[in-house]
């Protein structure tokens, strides 16, 4: 199924236990995969996306660009994302404002970055670079904080606009990291949200966190996708929707994998928040 | 140091410093807050290291394979974003690592799984159909090049690595496999592994240099058995130019 | 012997060989099987669990590994070696192997 634009419905990240039943896919009507997941030269991998791209819209995520990174895009990733691009043709590719590539080693992880001036030319040479080599128009996402750079100078929600403004790209906007980020600094999500350039919203990710202890006595959100969307995540989610309208809306759940009709029940809650806002 | 190069040298190194210029949002030191970051990468590369080779980490149990993980993690960190890929050096440094030195069969073992996922992710090909052969003269077989399937592995092992492997991965056909060469292939989607006669990975490696068929089988092997073995594992295709 | 003959012993072994193919077989294992891992995978979520997976410090130099394998290693006797000697890889040559800590 050859579409250029995610539909404004509900998807999930793909797992592959999930497969035989999405058959019968409920409210799911596009997957998301990790484009890493896919680098390889063959095989039931790379069988199981072909027929999965036939049957659903399929959005590309990648998890390993380390946009964010000092050094130079490694050219050999963005060879390898290339080729799967091509293949796949996907409706849509997403990254994170993260880098995980330091001096040739990768961190398995999407670390932060300070806002400021230097990192933001950075980051944007960088989209660009991604751009004009995919030949597409890419979403950048918000990450899940836990910690704050002393020389950071300027704000997350604006660092992210000036990024789209340099470079054209559209944005991600996982409502759940701004949920970790706001919980775990101290700051609103709820004021993040009104700064945030809703505009250029290309989909929306939604995920469960775990608690854990600061050490201070406070609560230290994990960013675990590991468990249901959770109320607080829910509530921002439907206050945004009926403010801006229906967005393509991802639920992600990569630990802990529950069932798929559990999965789905998600998805179907999403869709129904978008069907309240239609209707009104 | 860069910012990034203090970050990344303390992710793996539970002695190192945390960078300084990290805070919580009392203004103090990010201190767990960091650890975040270290669990993580410790977590995602044990986990993949543990999907790669579930054998492996049933052998020794989680709790074991999780502190070995996190020791071959920081000998090996990933130079490549791919996990699919992650962990090849593995059996080598299993090998050489001297609390498992009374496991002798446990880096084969690793190999095998390392095989194993190497063929699942190698370029797909149609394999040879050895009925083809059945028509070609004499003189035209000995000539003839076929060439190793790209997912086409062999594995020699020195202890029954191949049973051992099969009674911890709920494989009981394999359960009594004998020490030797292991063929591991993927002639469509799924992975094939089995215990191949003696002189098979000669075989393979002559025919992967370009040898013709006449002059891969290494003398003193058990040449039908070799090619049965090959021709049912599918671990031949049929391209191939003969040596000039 | 002759080339000759070489090549009529290739093609006996090669005909051997083919009648012990059982045609399409290697289906054995079951071809639908796109669900298999067999590879670690990437993703976008923090590891579960606590934060401190990546702050123990184990270093097995210095006598410090002390952890056993405590998986289905210790039920495995290895069958007799060609040369008739025994091979055990239990947990009984481990212990003794392992550095005192």
């Amino acid at each position: 199924m050859q579409s250029h634009h995610l539909p404004a419905t509900a998807g999930v990240g793909f797992k592959s236990a999930h497969f035989d039943e999405l058959a019968d896919p409920g409210a799911v009507s596009w997957l998301e995969v990790h484009a890493e997941n896919y680098m390889v030269e063959g095989g039931p991998r790379l069988a199981m996306l072909d027929d999965l791209r036939a049957r659903f819209p399929i959005s590309v995520h990648g998890v390993g660009l380390s946009i964010g990174g000092e050094g130079p895009l490694d050219p050999a990733h963005l060879a390898r994302l290339k080729r799967l691009i091509d293949r796949v043709r996907p409706a849509q590719f997403s990254e994170h404002l993260a880098w995980s590539t330091h001096e040739g080693s990768y961190f398995s992880d999407l670390l932060p970055l300070p806002y400021t001036e230097a990192t933001l030319a950075r980051v944007a040479a960088h989209v660009d670079e991604v751009q004009q080599r995919l030949g597409l128009r890419m979403l950048l996402e918000n990450p899940s904080s836990y910690l704050v750079f002393e020389e950071s100078t300027l704000s997350e929600t604006g660092f992210l606009a000036e990024v789209a403004r340099r470079t054209g790209c559209g944005l991600l906007l996982d409502i759940n990291n701004v949920f970790i980020s706001a919980s775990n600094l101290g700051t609103s999500a709820q004021a993040y949200l009104k700064d945030y350039p809703v505009d250029l919203v290309g989909e929306i990710h939604l995920a469960g966190y775990a608690e854990e202890d600061d050490g201070q006595g406070g609560p230290l959100l994990i960013d675990t996708h590991g468990a249901p969307v959770a109320d607080p995540v829910w509530a921002l989610y439907a206050e945004l929707i009926s403010r801006i309208g229906p967005r393509p809306t991802l639920i992600e759940w990569d630990n802990d994998v529950p069932d798929f009709p559990t999965l789905e029940a998600e998805a179907a809650r999403a869709a129904q928040v978008m069907a309240q806002r239609r209707a009104a | 140091m860069s910012g990034q190069g203090a970050f990344a040298g303390a992710l793996l190194a539970p002695e190192a410093a945390r960078p300084e210029a990290l805070r919580d949002p009392s203004g103090a030191r990010a201190t767990r807050r960091f650890d975040v970051y270290r669990n993580n990468v410790a977590v995602a590369l044990t986990e993949a290291l543990a999907a790669a080779f579930p054998v492996v980490q049933r052998l020794v149990g989680e709790a074991y394979f999780a502190a070995l993980a996190r020791d071959f993690a920081r000998d090996h960190p990933p130079r490549s974003p791919v996990m699919a890929v992650y962990g090849a050096e593995l059996p080598d440094w299993i090998a050489k690592f001297p609390p498992l030195a009374a496991l002798p069969y446990l880096p084969e073992v690793a190999r095998i799984e390392q095989a194993r996922r190497e063929a699942s992710q190698s370029a797909d090909a149609a394999p040879l159909d050895p009925r083809a052969l059945a028509g070609l003269s004499p003189e035209a077989l000995a000539e003839s090049t076929p060439r190793p399937h790209p997912a086409a592995r062999l594995v020699p092992t020195r202890d029954p690595a191949l049973s051992i492997w099969a009674r911890n991965a709920e494989r009981p056909d394999l359960a009594q496999s004998p020490p030797g060469e292991v063929l591991i292939t993927r002639p469509k989607l799924a992975v094939l592994s089995c215990a191949a006669p003696a002189g098979t990975a000669a075989t393979l490696d002559a025919l992967a240099r370009g040898a013709a068929l006449g002059a891969a089988l290494p003398a003193g092997a058990d040449h039908a058995a070799i090619f049965a073995c090959l021709f049912n594992a599918g671990a031949l295709v049929p391209q191939g130019d003969p040596e000039p | 012997m002759t080339l000759h003959s070489k090549h009529l012993a290739l093609a006996g072994a090669v005909a051997a060989g083919l009648a012990q193919f059982a045609g399409a077989a290697h289906a054995q294992e079951q071809e639908k099987c796109y669900g298999v891992a067999m590879a670690g995978e990437n993703g976008c979520a923090a590891g579960p669990g606590t934060t401190c997976a990546g702050t123990a410090s184990v270093d097995y130099q210095g006598n410090s590994w002390t952890l056993v394998p405590a998986g289905t290693c210790a039920e495995i006797e290895l069958p007799a070696m060609a040369d008739g000697t025994a091979r055990m890889g239990s947990l009984e040559p481990l212990e003794r192997d392992l550095p005192k800590g």
